[in-house]
């Protein structure tokens, strides 16, 4: 079977946190254990135009992340993919994101 | 409709509180095992939300199941603050609650008890039937300044136009944004709103401001603090806190004076266009970026991509009405919507009313008179605390005038206050301003009940009587605020909670059992369902429903003006007194008020208006940026949230917290003319170097209820440091949630 990835349109991230929590109740992971978790980046250019600030939200998928195995078996996306709320995240084969990801401005791509 | 899977059975709901707290709307998934929720999720095949979920949402299960819900009645045996509480069965508590407030309505009359409720919940409608069954006029939400809380939006949109507007996101459409109907505004204004916060504020969701920009939308956004969005948006403009007036006003002064705007529908259904634009004459860019500090070619430039956009839409935040003459400024950003031509048009701002005028709690004069009747509506305006002072209060919406109601507890007149019945309300670390001043005035109150799902320090520290209430997969209820038609079905119970609708429901049958003629809260749920022609157990099969094109009721759009479906006797144009968007707003005239736009620069402290205290106090304090996870002073217990959000923090400058030698994480006070609280740092330059961001209804359930350290809310709380009074020449909107001065020290 190829091999699954969970592609991140960090672009549209608007920091909602629906991932994380959505994952923690899948797992039933407690306080402290997360299998997602967003992360804030906010860095400062002067030269950007508009707004010299610029914030990211970030999904981190850790090592707790199974893709939402369980789900899989049902035939359901993984809880993250369905609760995020800006729609910015996607999940398939490797070779399907790619093809996604090239018309993404800023994305990332994790697989395991 | 139930889906069985195995052991679990699937139920489809509406989503309301209690719960996530906010206005929610969305559908979603209840799953149920051994009469025990195990999943929420969201809903695929409901229109809102289409499947996702905000974590409140995701975290219901440990929300329903915390070990520190309020599990059964209790009755305090202590002194207030003492922490100390005996179980009680419902019998005794009702019993209780009916003699305490039968004495005090022979003694003192009924209107001596204020009724109050807090936002989210549906439980508008249980505290006003309880309260008219009882016969008290004195319906509010205690600790708001002039309505403060989407009130003045409603009633900004009355006056102008009969109704409030939204940006239009496909809401009202069954198909959303595959409707052919439907258009993407070209440009749309997010004004003082934190949109990804999801719908907390509005029944509007932040993240269909994506949708909306994925289809081509561009965004402009008005905020003094760097949000997400602003990084995302074509323009952001950064008024000084408090000064969107200004900018509303120039706004006016461009569009017309460049004649930017949609002649045809002015000459057709608005009045009063050249008064409008004379006055407007004098509100120039050059005056509003000396009061704004944005700069005027910004202005100008937000001014005309907006006008000459079409469709483009404008979302107007809660932090906009909390400004001085905050009723005006929303009268005249309608305006603006209004003379651009994009009102009620595809992709414009399209006026919302809930699917088949059924409501779920009455927002009108004319909707309490429906329901209770007119000559218990009159008996009742009398006495209600502000409408002798404010037309709006008496006129408009029938809600007790919350900065009267403080002055009126602490002097007496014209009536003594006796009691407070507060529900999902904890004004003492949420929103009371002023708090110590609303603490002293309810402390030694003959009676006081609390309904809600936690101990909370509100209830600590005033209630006789705590109740427990129902989250939503727990009760029976419908959502209809603006939108599609909800229902919420009862799935489990948990310990003793009653659903807040079970609770007023029974206590008002012991009250006054003719206000009360049907069996059941399900009855009566279907008798206030009724222009549906749907009874509740039908809707708890359809889950969610719109009202079809072209329906009486008004609630779907597009152009309602010009098909009759707005007006009452079925004529073209809008609800109000001459039929027309009122630019001139004769029911301000026939008030006595001002009814053409103008400013007014009343906050209380600031750089214009108390020059030489702002050299002492040299930071203008925001307050109240939303959270992703906690609303307003709700999940502070709850595990999965806590963790996402976890520390009452201030935002402060990189700039700023070097010159006081502030580094990330340090402890730090905040102190203004009224006092101080402590917060931790959160440095980042998102936020101006001159202003701050206290993020406000922090408490911490994690240490001691006791007084005097009820849960840290003296510690804490940032609105001890913001005076009520200030209120706007109608009543409805001002109030300094933003604007005053402070300075911040390490502590």
């Amino acid at each position: 079977m190829s091999r699954k990835g969970l592609l991140i349109d960090y672009d549209q991230c608007s920091g909602c946190h629906s991932c994380a929590v959505a994952c923690k109740q899948e797992h039933k992971y407690p306080e402290g254990k997360w299998g997602i978790k967003v992360e804030e980046k906010v860095f400062v250019d002067p030269k950007r135009p508009n707004s010299s600030v610029r914030i990211d939200y970030i999904p981190f998928p850790t090592e707790y992340c199974d893709l939402c195995a369980a789900r899989a078996k049902r035939g359901e996306r993984p809880a993250c993919v369905k609760a995020c709320q800006s729609w910015c995240m996607y999940q398939g084969t490797l070779a399907e994101m790619t093809v996604l990801m090239e018309k993404m401005p800023r994305a990332v791509l994790y697989s395991r | 409709m139930d889906q069985k899977v195995s052991d679990v059975k699937v139920h489809k709901m509406g989503a309301w509180s209690p719960g996530p707290g906010c206005h929610g709307g969305c559908g979603v998934e209840v799953s149920v095992k051994d009469g025990k929720v195990v999943n929420v999720e969201g809903m695929d095949d409901h229109p809102w939300y289409q499947g996702r979920a905000c974590a409140r949402v995701l975290a219901m299960t440990q929300y329903m199941y915390h070990p520190d819900r309020l599990k059964w009645p209790q009755k305090r045996v202590g002194n207030r603050g003492e922490d100390k509480w005996q179980r009680i069965s419902w019998d005794e508590a009702f019993d209780i609650c009916e003699k305490r407030m039968k004495e005090i309505a022979e003694k003192s009359g009924p209107e001596s008890i204020i009724f109050t409720q807090g936002t989210g919940r549906d439980v508008g409608g249980m505290i006003s039937f309880l309260a008219y069954a009882y016969g008290s006029p004195n319906w509010t939400m205690l600790g708001l300044s002039g309505h403060s809380c989407f009130t003045p939006q409603l009633a900004a949109g009355y006056v102008m136009q009969g109704d409030f507007s939204f940006p239009d996101a496909a809401q009202f459409l069954p198909d959303r944004y595959d409707d052919p109907e439907w258009k993407a505004p070209e440009i749309a204004i997010s004004w003082g709103s934190t949109l990804n916060r999801g719908c907390v504020d509005h029944y509007w969701s932040g993240h269909w401001f994506q949708d909306l920009m994925k289809r081509g939308t561009k965004l402009i956004v008005i905020d003094p603090r760097c949000t997400w969005e602003a990084t995302r948006a074509v323009l952001w403009l950064q008024p000084r806190p408090g000064t969107d007036g200004a900018l509303a006003l120039a706004f006016l002064n461009v569009v017309t004076s460049e004649g930017l705007v949609d002649k045809a529908f002015i000459d057709k259904w608005c009045s009063g266009y050249d008064q409008l634009a004379e006055r407007v004459k004098e509100f120039t860019p050059e005056w509003a970026e000396k009061i704004s500090w944005v700069p005027k070619e910004k202005i100008i430039q937000c001014a005309r991509m907006y006008a000459k956009a079409k469709p483009a839409s404008i979302e107007i935040g809660r932090p906009v009405e909390g400004n001085p003459e905050g009723n005006q400024v929303i009268m005249n950003i309608h305006r603006l919507i209004a003379i651009t031509g994009n009102l009620d048009i595809p992709g414009g701002n399209v006026i919302c009313r809930p699917a088949y005028q059924v409501t779920t709690y009455p927002y009108s004069t004319e909707e309490v008179i429906q329901l209770y009747g007119a000559d218990l509506h009159r008996k009742l305006s009398e006495k209600r605390i502000g409408a002798d002072k404010y037309p709006l209060v008496k006129q408009f919406r029938a809600w007790a005038q919350e900065d009267c109601i403080i002055d009126q507890m602490e002097t007496g007149k014209p009536y003594p206050i006796k009691g407070l019945w507060i529900q999902a309300n904890n004004f003492l670390a949420n929103q009371a301003q002023d708090t110590r001043r609303h603490y002293e005035a309810s402390k030694n109150l003959d009676f006081v009940c609390v309904v809600d799902t936690f101990m909370t320090p509100t209830a600590q520290l005033l209630a006789d009587i705590v109740l427990p209430a129902a989250s939503f997969p727990e009760k029976d209820s419908i959502y209809c605020i603006g939108g599609p038609l909800n229902v919420i079905h009862k799935v489990v119970e948990v310990e003793e909670c009653k659903s807040d609708w079970e609770i007023n429901f029974t206590l008002a049958k012991r009250l006054n059992p003719k206000a009360v003629p049907w069996g059941s809260v399900r009855e009566m749920l279907t008798d206030r369902m009724q222009p549906s022609g749907y009874t509740f157990e039908q809707m708890v099969d359809k889950v969610w429903d719109l009202a079809p094109k072209g329906h009486k009721c008004g609630s779907r759009p597009y152009r309602r003006f010009e098909k009759g479906e707005l007006r009452k006797d079925g004529k073209e144009g809008f609800r109000t007194p001459t039929g027309k968007v009122e630019l001139f707003n004769t029911s301000y005239e026939g008030w006595g008020l001002d009814p053409l736009p103008y400013y007014k620069e009343i906050t209380p402290q600031g750089p214009i208006t108390t020059p030489e205290l702002y050299k002492e106090y040299p930071l203008i304090m925001m307050t109240g940026r939303r959270s992703p996870v906690l609303f307003h002073s709700e999940h502070r217990q709850i595990p999965w949230l806590r963790e996402c959000d976890p520390d009452p923090v201030v935002e402060l400058n990189p700039e700023t917290a070097k010159e006081k030698g502030i580094s990330n994480g340090d402890l730090v006070w905040i102190e203004g003319t009224m006092g101080r609280f402590r917060r931790k740092a959160k440095v980042t330059p998102i936020v101006h170097p001159k202003m701050i961001m206290v993020p406000h209804a922090w408490w911490l359930p994690e240490t001691e209820g006791k007084s005097p350290n009820s849960y840290g809310i003296w510690d804490l709380n940032c609105n001890q440091t913001i005076p009520m009074g200030h209120q706007d020449s109608a009543g409805f909107g001002g109030g300094p949630i933003s604007g005053m001065l402070c300075k911040v020290y390490k502590a």
